[in-house]
C-alpha cells in the first residue's frame, strides 16, 4: 500500500476561531482564537472508511467541513487525488465538488422543505449538467430506487417522509454527482436504532458497489466500529489514537479511547466491567492545556518519579492543580476553622486524609493552606513546580505502537522510568508526513 | 444464587445483536392498524398552507374585499386611454366604463357648496349623483374620491414595490455574506433610520420638487430600509440550515443559493410586513399631500383633498373634508386587517385552537 497516493491525505489541518469580540477588542487585537481542529493529520485509500470519533465540541464536523473547503481552513493541506484543494480557485473547487460530498446528521434541516425531492436530487444533476433532460428524471429515479426508495415519490415534500427516508434522500443527493469521497457527518445521531442499522448496511452496500470513501463521523464508538476500516479519537482538536478497530479495542490504549470504550452500553446482564468515569468536563478550545490535552482528565497520568504516588491519590492532586489553576474552588461555603477547613477540601477535592508519601504530603498539605487563605496562584505555582510530569509540559506525538498510532506518553519510552529532565527523543514520533509514508499495519 | 455470581463477568460481547434483518421487519405483521398517511393535508406547501388559514379569517377576507372594491371602483370610476406616445394603440380606450357619476375636474356640475342633505340628493340632475356633495370649485366630491383612489392606492402599492426591490436585494446580501458587505449596508440603514419617516420624505421632495413619481422615489427612500433588515435577519438565521450548507457542497453560486434556497424561507416576515406598510405608505402620501409636498393641487389624491379643504370644516362644509379622510380610514384599516391576517396565517402557531390539525407541528 505504500508508495500509492491515498484517496485524500489531509496533513497539520487547523482551524480556529475568533471568539466573540467586540469592536474595541479587535482594535486593540485583543480576540482569542478557539482552536476547534489543532493540526489533525490522516488519510484515507480508495473505497475505505476512516472513522472520526470524539465527543461533542472536539472538532470532529469542523474537520470535515474544513476538507469539502466549506469552512476555509486557517491552516494545513488537503490532498486529493494528489491535487493540494486548499490552495484551488472558486472555479476549480466547483468542479472538484462532483468527486466528494457530505451526508449531514440532521435529515429534517439538511433538505430544503420549500423543494420537491425531485428538485433537491436534481439540483445536483442541474449544477454539473451531468444529464441531459429526458435522463434526468430516469437518474433521479434510479437514485432515489438505489438508496431504497419509492420512485414514485420524487414530486413529494421533504415533510411528508419519515427521518429514515430523509437521510436516504441526503444520501440520494450526494450520490447524485458520483462522488469518489463522501463526508458523513454523524448520519444515523439523529435516527432511531433500527433505522440507524438500515442507513449504516445502506452506506457499506453503497461503498462496495461504488467504490466510494467515507470519512463517518460519530459520536459513537459502536456505530464506527461497524462500518470503519480504521479509526481516529479525537480530543479537543487532536487525534488521540489513530489505527484500525482491531488495534484500537483491545489494550493497550490511549486513555481516553480506554474511557470512551468503556463507556458503549453492553446488552448483557451479567456484565460487570469497570466503566471508567473521566472527571470534569473538556477544557476550553479557547484556552486549552498545555502538555497533554488530556492531562486533566486523564485516570492515568505519568506521576513524578520523585515521589511515591498511588494513581488515584495522583489523579486527586493533578485535578486539586487543575481546580486551583480555575479558581474552581468555593472556599468560603467551607467554614472559617483552619483544621476543619483543609480537612472539608480534602474532602471536596477526593484527596485522601494523608498521601503515601509523607513529602508530597506536606507540598499538598501547603497548597491547601494557601488555597484556604484563597491564594489559588500560590497553591497552582507550588504544586506545579513540586510534581513535575511530562504530560503538562510536553505535548504527545502521535507514535507508531503495537496497536496503531498513539498520541500518549505512556507509550513513549523516553517517558518510561518517570519524567526526564525536559530533553526526549523524536525518533520515535509519527508525524504527518511519517504516517502517510508507512500506512497501515 | 452462586451460580449465577459465576457467571458475572468483565468480558463484553456475550450477547450479541448482529445482522438487524430488515426485510424481517418490513415483512412482518403491522403491531396496529396504523399507516403513514403520506397524502396528509401538510403535504402542501407553506405558501398554500397560509392561504387555507387565511380564508378562514372572516375580518382579513373582508378587508380583502374592501381594498378589491376600492381598487374597481379606481380603476372603473373614469374610461382610461392610452397615452397618444403609447405604440400602435395610442389614444385608445382601454377601459371603457366610467362609473364616477361626474368628471371629477368639471367645475360646472353645480354652483356653490352642495351639501348632501335628503333633499339635495333627491333632487339628483341627469348629470351627476352629489352624494358626497360638492366641494369648494363645485367639483363632486364621490367622483373625485373615486377617481382619486387611482393616485392613492397606487402609490401605496407601487412605492412598497419598489422598496421590497430595493431593500430584499441589499438585506440578503448583508445577510448572506455578512463581514464589510453586512456593516457596510447595516450602518446605511441605521443612518437612514435617524431620520424620521416623514422628515426624510418631505426633504426628498424639496430636493425633487412635488409629483407623482417624486413622492414614490420618497416613500421607497424611506420605505425599504425594514424589509431590509427585516429580511437580512432572517437570513442570518435560515442560512445556518444545513439545506444551504449541501447546496454549497454540491456547487451551487451564491445567487442560485439566495434565491433558491435561502429567500423562500426568509420571506414570511417580509411579506406581512409589506402587507401592513401599504397602509402607512397611503398614509404618508396623504399626510404629505396634506402639508401640499404631494401631487398638484388640482389632483384628486385624496390627501391633496382634504389639503385644499382645511377650512372647510371651520366654515360648516363638513363633507368635503369628511369623505376623502374616510377612503384613507378605510383603506388603511382594510390592508391593516388583510396585514394582521396574513400575519396569523404565517404564524405556525396560529393553529394552536384549531381541532383538526393540533398544536404539535
Amino acid at each position: 500500500m505504500s508508495g500509492s497516493e491515498p484517496l485524500l491525505r489531509v496533513e497539520g489541518l487547523e482551524k480556529y476561531y475568533e471568539s466573540e469580540s467586540d469592536f474595541i477588542d479587535r482594535l486593540l487585537g485583543r480576540q482569542k482564537k478557539v482552536k476547534a481542529v489543532d493540526g489533525v493529520s490522516f488519510e484515507i485509500n480508495e473505497g475505505e472508511t476512516l472513522g472520526l470519533v470524539g465527543e461533542s465540541g472536539c472538532g470532529k464536523s469542523t474537520i470535515g467541513r474544513s476538507i469539502l473547503q466549506l469552512r476555509e481552513p486557517t491552516a494545513g493541506s488537503v490532498y486529493f487525488k494528489g491535487q493540494d484543494i486548499t490552495t484551488l480557485s472558486d472555479s476549480e473547487l466547483r468542479d472538484l465538488r462532483k468527486e466528494m460530498q457530505i451526508i449531514f446528521q440532521n435529515p429534517q434541516s439538511s433538505l430544503n422543505p420549500r423543494l420537491t425531492v425531485n428538485d433537491i436530487i436534481g439540483e445536483a444533476l442541474d449544477i454539473h449538467g451531468i444529464e441531459g433532460d429526458v435522463t434526468r428524471d430516469a437518474r433521479i429515479k434510479d437514485l432515489l430506487e438505489r438508496v431504497g426508495l419509492n420512485a414514485s415519490h420524487a414530486n413529494r415534500y421533504p415533510h411528508e417522509f419519515s427521518g429514515g427516508q430523509l437521510q436516504r434522500i441526503g444520501i440520494a443527493r450526494a450520490l447524485a454527482v458520483d462522488p469518489d469521497f463522501i463526508v458523513c457527518d454523524e448520519p444515523v445521531s439523529a435516527l432511531d436504532v433500527s433505522v440507524q442499522a438500515q442507513i449504516l448496511n445502506l452506506l457499506e452496500d453503497l461503498q462496495d458497489e461504488l467504490g466510494i470513501a467515507y470519512l463517518f463521523i460519530a459520536h459513537d464508538l459502536s456505530v464506527v466500529e461497524h462500518i470503519a476500516d480504521e479509526i481516529a479519537v479525537m480530543y479537543l482538536g487532536k487525534i488521540a489514537e489513530i489505527g484500525t478497530p482491531e488495534e484500537l479495542f483491545v489494550p493497550p490504549q490511549h486513555p481516553y479511547t480506554e474511557a470512551l470504550l468503556s463507556a458503549i452500553p453492553e446488552p448483557d446482564p451479567l456484565w460487570e466491567g469497570d466503566r471508567i468515569l473521566l472527571e470534569g468536563s473538556v477544557p476550553s478550545p479557547i484556552d486549552p492545556p498545555s502538555g497533554c490535552k488530556f492531562h486533566t482528565r486523564c485516570p492515568r497520568v505519568i506521576p513524578p518519579s520523585d515521589y511515591e504516588f498511588e494513581q488515584e491519590e495522583w489523579r486527586a492532586v493533578m485535578s486539586f492543580r487543575h481546580r486551583a489553576r480555575e479558581e474552581d474552588i468555593a472556599v468560603e461555603t467551607f467554614g472559617d476553622d483552619d483544621d476543619a477547613l483543609t480537612e472539608a477540601l480534602r474532602d471536596e477535592l477526593d484527596l485522601p486524609s494523608s498521601l503515601t508519601d509523607p513529602e508530597a504530603e506536606r507540598v499538598v498539605e501547603e497548597a491547601l493552606r494557601s488555597v484556604a487563605d484563597e491564594e489559588f496562584a500560590a497553591a497552582e505555582s507550588v504544586l506545579r513546580e513540586t510534581f513535575e510530569t511530562p504530560c503538562t509540559t510536553d505535548e504527545p506525538a502521535l507514535r507508531r505502537t503495537d496497536a496503531g498510532r498513539v498520541a500518549c506518553h505512556l507509550f513513549d519510552p523516553a517517558y518510561e522510568s518517570g519524567p526526564t529532565d525536559g530533553t526526549r527523543t523524536d525518533d520515535g514520533a509519527v508525524t504527518g508526513d511519517g504516517a502517510a509514508a508507512s500506512g497501515d499495519d | 444464587m452462586s451460580s449465577e455470581t459465576s457467571q458475572r463477568t468483565t468480558e463484553r460481547g456475550r450477547i450479541r445483536v448482529t445482522g438487524f434483518d430488515v426485510d424481517r421487519v418490513e415483512s412482518r405483521d403491522p403491531l396496529s392498524s396504523w399507516e403513514p398517511d403520506l397524502q396528509s393535508e401538510e403535504g402542501r406547501g407553506r405558501l398554500e398552507y397560509a392561504w387555507k388559514r387565511f380564508r378562514r379569517n372572516h375580518l382579513a377576507l373582508f378587508g380583502a374585499a374592501t381594498i378589491g372594491f376600492m381598487i374597481l371602483l379606481a380603476v372603473f370610476s373614469r374610461p382610461i386611454q392610452l397615452p397618444s406616445s403609447f405604440p400602435v394603440l395610442a389614444g385608445q380606450t382601454v377601459q371603457p366604463f366610467s362609473l364616477a357619476p361626474a368628471d371629477p375636474a368639471n367645475q360646472d356640475v353645480i354652483t356653490g357648496y352642495r351639501e348632501p342633505t335628503l333633499e339635495n340628493v333627491l333632487t339628483w340632475p341627469p348629470t351627476g349623483l352629489y352624494l358626497f356633495g360638492a366641494d369648494w370649485a363645485g367639483r363632486d366630491i364621490l367622483s373625485r374620491v373615486m377617481y382619486g383612489g387611482r393616485w392613492s392606492l397606487s402609490i401605496g402599492f407601487i412605492a412598497v414595490a419598489m422598496a421590497l426591490l430595493v431593500g430584499i436585494p441589499l438585506g440578503s446580501v448583508a445577510g448572506y455574506y455578512g463581514g464589510k458587505v453586512d456593516e457596510l449596508i447595516m450602518r446605511i440603514v441605521d443612518m437612514l433610520y435617524a431620520f424620521p419617516f416623514i422628515v426624510l420624505a418631505i426633504a426628498v421632495i424639496a430636493v425633487l420638487g412635488r409629483g407623482y413619481w417624486e413622492m414614490i422615489l420618497a416613500l421607497v427612500v424611506v420605505g425599504w430600509l425594514p424589509y431590509a433588515r427585516i429580511i437580512r435577519g432572517e437570513i442570518l438565521s435560515v442560512k445556518e440550515n444545513e439545506y444551504v450548507t449541501a447546496a454549497k457542497a454540491l456547487g451551487s453560486r451564491d445567487r442560485s443559493i439566495i434565491v433558491r434556497h435561502i429567500l423562500p424561507n426568509a420571506m414570511a416576515p417580509v411579506i406581512v410586513q409589506a402587507t401592513l406598510s401599504i397602509g402607512t405608505t397611503v398614509l404618508v402620501a396623504a399626510a404629505l399631500g396634506f402639508i401640499g409636498l404631494g401631487l398638484s393641487p388640482a389632483s384628486a389624491e385624496w390627501g391633496v383633498m382634504l389639503n385644499v379643504e382645511q377650512d372647510a370644516i371651520a366654515r360648516g362644509r363638513w363633507w368635503a373634508g369628511l369623505f376623502p379622510g374616510l377612503a384613507i380610514f378605510v383603506f388603511v384599516m382594510a390592508i391593516n386587517l388583510v396585514g394582521d391576517g396574513v400575519r396569523d396565517a404565517f404564524d405556525p402557531q396560529g393553529d394552536q385552537t384549531d381541532s383538526d390539525t393540533g398544536g404539535l407541528r
